[in-house]
């Protein structure tokens, strides 16, 4: 019974989690930033100014196809920005976290705090 | 109703799993340093063996010219361990971490290289040791502020190895330059190896 109870208060935390910021831009934010390359891209763009493609697939060990899908999908959610350009011939991709990016990773980590938080009270 | 009854465990698992993952990836997109663990550790081990060659040498010319040696398989050893290390990332070499490194790293050496005519020219030959580790300490020390904290660290206890050369009695000499560029790189090499991507 006290599991039960548990799993409907989580349950309620998790909902009320998302309607406190407002639940359509909630849902929105975890599919864009809870996968899991894309919370990879994000989390080391913030403790580095830049990172080049080959550094993040280095970094998150991920094949070119993949990292750039994902990184294309941040950077359409302003996430990121992408800069090329050439070193010497060969071509650089060079990507930064924006402000609206570093914001949603606080979110992010907010929300799973908060998760943490509410299955330990529970 | 039984998977409500397990529903608690796995969301506060997944929300710490992800809290873990963030925490790594920052860790190990933060904490790269160009310095080559490796290449430190086998640079330990030819300056063990210079500074006992160093320690037989009859004449102040052949212990210099010891040492001199050393320096030139260190820089060798350092500089293609260094390459690599870039490679093995993916790193630029002339523009990523090693850059930084590097253009902090050698005013100091240079400096070492103009202090080491000078003293020997002025007959000082005493003071060498705990100048080279002043100024090497002190490049660790400069490099190491755009690099992991164990680098800098690293720097500083060169730096203290170097005062103790430069204040204590000219015998502790090629003793000090062993614990310094021996020991010091085979310690910290082994730690930036395991811990800092080789």
């Amino acid at each position: 019974m006290a599991k039960q109870g548990a799993a409907r208060k989580s349950e309620a935390v998790e909902h009320g989690l998302k309607g406190e910021r407002g639940g359509s831009r909630a849902a929105e934010l975890d599919r864009l930033i809870h996968e899991r390359v894309r919370l990879g891209i994000v989390s080391a763009l913030a403790v580095n100014d830049s990172l080049s493609f080959n550094q993040l697939k280095a970094l998150l060990k991920t094949s070119d196809g993949n990292l750039s899908v994902h990184a294309r999908r941040l950077e359409e959610a302003q996430y990121i920005t992408c800069a090329k350009s050439f070193e010497g011939r060969m071509p650089k991709t060079e990507y930064r976290l924006t402000a609206a990016g570093r914001r949603a990773l606080e979110r992010y980590l907010d929300h799973m705090e908060a998760l943490i938080r509410a299955t330990r009270q529970a | 109703m039984l998977r409500i009854m397990v529903a608690p465990r796995p969301l506060h698992d997944r929300a710490l799993d992800n809290l873990r993952f963030i925490r790594q990836t920052m860790e190990r997109a933060g904490s790269f340093t160009a310095v080559p663990g490796w290449g430190q550790v086998a640079v330990g081990v030819t300056a063990l063996a210079a500074a006992f060659l160093a320690a037989h040498q009859r004449t102040p010319e052949l212990w210099l010219a010891t040492w001199l040696g050393e320096a030139i398989v260190a820089l060798a050893i350092g500089g293609s361990t260094m390459v690599r290390k870039a490679y093995a990332v993916n790193d630029p070499i002339l523009s990523g971490p090693g850059r930084r490194f590097g253009l902090s790293f050698l005013p100091p050496m240079v400096v070492g290289g103009l202090l080491t005519m000078v003293l020997y020219r002025a007959g000082l030959v005493h003071a060498l040791p705990g100048t080279w580790l002043l100024l090497y300490g002190t490049g660790f020390v400069t490099g190491g502020a755009f690099s992991v904290r164990i680098v800098p660290v690293m720097g500083i206890c060169f730096m203290l190895v170097g005062s103790v050369a430069l204040f204590g009695p000219a015998a502790w000499g090629d003793w000090l330059m062993a614990a310094g560029f021996g020991g010091l790189h085979i310690v910290f090499g082994m730690i930036i190896a395991w811990r800092y991507g080789g």
